[in-house]
């Protein structure tokens, strides 16, 4: 619309001398028009957002935004009756904070939330899903979002529900050993609230300083001494939930069998799709009498995995087996110093229980450690050097950041006696992609954590490490093991659910989802890779005329 | 009901019968006879699948002719729970008996629903191994009946029950799925855990045909003692102290009866320096005088619990309470037996789960029980009767499900929508 083409125009339509007013009529023309057009978007945007189809939301994770980058927002008469519930801190809308939620530990999926809302009590977080469940609003629940497969990615047109602020320590029954907690309260809070009596709260991830028990809830946290002491559903007695329409159940309880379900069985590990837990009842452990740390060095991961299989064959149940290898043990010693030996396979062991008992027992390790070619054993000799032992190895993941720009930590799991042929084809998948892989396991449980290393600035990279990792977990499958051991399904690993289980295997699990969430609005898009809606029940049951008739007790 | 229609219900049930036989053959279908009763109701055939697909496709059949399922292992629980509304077909796991992997260096075992708990661990013991579980009759209870009605006995105290066992599990659903969840590693967490599900369901949602669990090594050696108390009191002090030791004992329960003073047992498991040194801080603790050695066959007092003399005029049942109100519980059981003038024994493990056997008239008996449930239940906990006299009067086995009752029975409907397992046995009528 400059000046040049206006005289243009003039000449060729014969209107020489009416160059002002047609100036001055299309500029206002223009601006008229972007004005109209402005007003319809923001009509669109703010008065009625429900019109806009869902088919517009075809970029992945950018359902809630509009073009211009402003939020897609929420009916303002809603967001009203939300803020109603909390007080003003409880509600996050604004896009610049809410970017602090749009993804967990696994930064790679990232949805912008509508709203977070922080509740501070039971009550409110029942009002708020009552909000959802009559607007047909998906929500999910998230805690300190640490978890590693997507689990508290929020979903298209959804809020966040985050526990951080319910992390009351309600009550510890020394008597019992039960401790009932708030979602939100910190793994490792739990046993520093308890210690001063000899006692521990078991499941300890290696993010325990600073994930919350909801969390552990929903993806069933383990941990190094899982293998011992099992997971956080075997220290889960009983749970409050709020159900997706919200309902308040109680699941479990203080003592143990309560008659029914065992529904809160079903419940952890859930990732967040059957319920919010708002109360959560606890078992806690007496500390043992003493615990002892080795550290054995060997050649290869292969025959540190021998020594694994010898102590298990042995009869042991040691508390803990870890194993690292060579690249894991150089990041660990640049980043935290653990003064580990520079070995092809570490393994460290620990033992816990009477004095006696473990003092022979820890004499039978060192001679299968020395038996399987272990050339330096060290047992540590205070809590100090056990605890350095631990932080390298507890650091790990983290640790790669000093030997490579990115990383992809996985979670597979394999029988044990499958990780000398498990690592072999690692070595070769590693050595085709050109990439290398650093090896973490929990090898009394053959819980593999490898981890891919990367540079997301060489092009095509990226892409190599996913297909690689993915490769991993096939690995993990034909050995007869497991997707993930302890980092969830979330939305990492959905596509790998059918290479786990067959269709009426899957089938199964999402009925009994229906039966919590039939409008699917907790944590919906996890998990399954073909979601069902509850409407469709395959063989509706209607019963037989004859049945009806009480004529079917004739035989 | 006229002519036409009875020979129309006639019809149903020979060609279902026919269609049964057609692919179990002749020899795995037979008529119910009195030793089929389930709690007071009698069945009318018996079939034996042979495999998984069998099952699954039975079930389907039985459950399209509108027809109910009692899922049946070695019968040797087959009464507890509330009687079914309904009983037409027995299924019975007998030939789903085999151990099809012990993966024995992965401490794990994969197994058929009709195995034996004892062929079981005799297997496991090859490889120096066990399934650490000690639950009744052995001998004839099976993988399926033991993870449906949720049994375990002393060993839960230091390696949980059923449900932290239990690794994966197949379940044959009324509409002929055949679905499988968890896995065969003990550290899984992908898709939900429907083998903690099944686990305790007593067949309402889906038959169990089969299981895969985690193993332990079989101990060293072992060794057991009996420690007298003078009250209930004294024995939940010697629970309490020991609990709150550094031993690392195994099992722990206490046993109280009429006018007889309570006894604790006390099991440890390891190796032989490990289990001297435990005797001798035992020893300490528990200030020696009333401590003696005693033979393994004290872990056989649950169930010699169900040895009745008169099973007209006995109850058995199965409470919970909180670990620290075992003395509580105690002296609660032997006040109400006084009451209502009958004899008692129980056990009660330091979990808090206990075994309570009553005996004397019936009226009484069920006063007594319901007066107990109350109290239990006003302290979170249960009371769930196992074995009633054939003459009392109907009362519920179970007691109160919670709010969550509406949440299970949602479960129920969605994955037995006509009914056909187990009807009426359940919690809250499922």
């Amino acid at each position: 619309m400059d000046a040049q083409s206006i005289c243009i125009a003039t000449a060729a339509t014969n209107q020489v001398g009416n160059e002002g007013p047609i100036f001055r009529f299309v500029f206002w023309h223009s601006v008229t028009l972007a004005a109209i057009v402005g007003l319809i978007v923001m009509f669109y945007a703010y008065v009625f957002p429900q019109f806009i189809p869902n088919g517009l939301n075809f970029i992945h994770g950018w359902g809630n935004i509009l073009p211009f980058g402003g939020l897609y927002p929420m009916d303002p008469r809603i967001l009203q009756e939300l803020r109603a519930i909390v007080d003003e801190r409880g509600l996050i809308s604004s896009p610049e904070e809410l970017h602090t939620y749009e993804c967990d530990g696994l930064v790679n999926f990232r949805v912008l939330p509508r709203a977070v809302l922080l509740p501070t009590s039971t009550g409110q977080v029942q009002s708020i899903v009552r909000i959802c469940h009559r607007e047909r609003i998906p929500f999910v629940a998230r805690g300190s979002g640490t978890g590693l497969s997507g689990g508290a990615t929020p979903v298209d047109k959804g809020i966040v529900i985050s526990l951080a602020r319910m992390n009351r320590i309600l009550e510890v029954d020394f008597p019992n050993a039960r401790v009932v907690v708030e979602p939100g309260v910190l793994n490792l809070d739990v046993t520093a609230r308890i210690q001063h009596n000899e006692f521990f709260y078991a499941p300890d991830p290696s993010s325990q300083t600073v994930c919350t028990i909801g969390g552990n809830v929903a993806e069933n946290s383990g941990g190094a001494h899982c293998l011992k002491y099992g997971f956080t559903t075997t220290h889960v007695l009983g749970l409050e939930v709020v159900l997706p329409d919200g309902t308040l159940v109680h699941l479990g309880g203080k003592t143990l069998d309560v008659p029914g379900y065992d529904l809160a069985g079903v419940f952890v590990g859930s990732e967040g799709t059957l319920g919010i837990a708002t109360k959560i009842i606890l078992r806690i452990v007496k500390r043992p009498e003493c615990v002892r740390t080795l550290l054995a060095a060997f050649d290869s991961t292969n025959e540190a995995g021998a020594a694994v299989s010898g102590i298990i064959a042995a009869g042991m149940l040691p508390s803990a087996i870890e194993m690292m290898d060579n690249l894991a043990i150089q990041a660990a010693e640049a980043a935290v110093h653990a003064n580990y030996p520079n070995c092809g396979g570490l393994l460290l062991v620990e033992l816990d229980g009477p004095l006696a008992e473990v003092e022979a027992l820890m004499t039978d390790v060192n001679e299968i450690c020395r038996s399987n070619g272990a050339w330096e054993i060290r047992t540590a000799q205070s809590d100090a050097e056990r605890a350095l032992i631990w932080k390298g190895r507890k650091s790990a993941f983290a640790a790669m950041g000093r030997i490579s720009s990115n990383y992809i930590v996985q979670d597979g799991v394999i029988p044990r006696t499958a990780l000398p042929q498990v690592m072999g084809e690692i070595e070769r998948l590693s050595q085709e992609a050109g990439l290398r892989v650093a090896n973490v396991f929990h090898a009394g449980d053959g819980n593999l954590h490898p981890l891919v290393l990367y540079d997301r600035r060489v092009p095509g990279q990226q892409e190599a490490a996913e297909t690689l990792s993915a490769g991993i977990l096939e690995l993990c499958i034909e050995a007869g093991g497991s997707i993930t051991g302890e980092h969830g399904v979330g939305v990492d690993k959905k596509k790998m659910m059918s290479k786990m289980f067959a269709e009426p295997d899957l089938l199964t699990m999402q009925r009994v989802r229906c039966a919590f969430d039939p409008l699917q609005l907790s944590n919906p898009t996890k998990i399954f890779p073909t979601p069902r809606l509850c409407g469709e029940k395959p063989g509706e049951y209607s019963p037989h005329p004859l049945e009806s008739s009480g004529l079917a007790e004739r035989f | 009901m006229d002519t036409a229609t009875q020979s129309q219900a006639a019809a149903l049930h020979s060609s279902l019968r026919y269609k049964l036989i057609s692919f179990l053959s002749p020899e795995h279908v037979h008529a119910a006879s009195d030793a089929d009763i389930v709690a007071g109701v009698k069945p009318k055939l018996v079939v034996v699948p042979g495999s998984e697909s069998e099952v699954a496709e039975a079930l389907r059949l039985v459950s399209d002719a509108g027809l109910t399922v009692i899922p049946r292992g070695g019968g040797t629980k087959i009464g507890w729970g509330n009687p079914p509304s309904r009983a037409d077909i027995v299924f019975s796991t007998a030939r789903l008996n085999e151990i099809t992997e012990h993966a024995w260096a992965d401490l794990t075992v994969s197994v058929g629903a009709g195995c034996t708990i004892q062929t079981l661990q005799a297997t496991l013991a090859q490889h120096g191994q066990r399934l650490a579980l000690d639950p009744l009759w052995p001998a004839k209870a099976t993988v399926g009946g033991v993870l449906s009605t949720n049994d375990s006995g002393a060993l839960r105290l230091r390696f949980g029950a059923l449900r932290d066992l239990v690794i994966g599990a197949t379940l044959a659903l009324p509409d002929g799925t055949l679905a499988s969840s968890g896995g065969k590693v003990v550290k899984n967490v992908a898709g939900y855990d429907l083998p903690k599900l099944a686990t305790g369901a007593f067949g309402t949602l889906g038959m169990i045909t089969r299981a895969v669990f985690r193993l332990h090594p079989l101990p060293r050696s072992t060794c057991s003692f009996s420690i007298r108390a003078k009250a209930a009191e004294e024995a939940r002090r010697l629970i309490h102290a020991i609990q709150n030791s550094k031993l690392a004992h195994t099992a722990l329960q206490a046993r109280f009866e009429n006018d007889t003073a309570p006894i604790v047992h006390v099991l440890f498991e390891g190796t032989e320096a490990g289990l001297s040194a435990q005797e001798a801080h035992l020893k300490e603790l528990t200030e020696t005088a009333s401590l003696t050695v005693a033979s393994p066959d004290i872990w056989n007092a649950r169930q010699d619990l169900w040895s009745l003399a008169k099973p007209e005029s006995a109850a058995v049942a199965k409470i919970s309470v909180l670990p620290a109100e075992i003395d509580k519980s105690a002296t609660a059981i032997a006040k109400s037996a006084k009451v209502r003038q009958l004899r008692f024994k129980t056990l009660l493990q330091a979990t808090g789960i206990g075994f309570l056997k009553l005996e004397g008239d019936p009226a009484n008996l069920r006063f007594s029980l319901l007066d107990l449930r109350e109290q239990f239940e006003s302290n979170a906990g249960s009371l769930v009767v196992l074995h009633r006299p054939a003459g009392m009067a109907p009362f519920d086995a179970w007691g109160s499900a919670g709010d969550a009752l509406p949440l299970m029975k949602a479960i129920k409907k969605q994955l037995d929508p006509g009914n056909t397992l187990n009807p009426g046995r359940f919690v809250g009528g499922i």
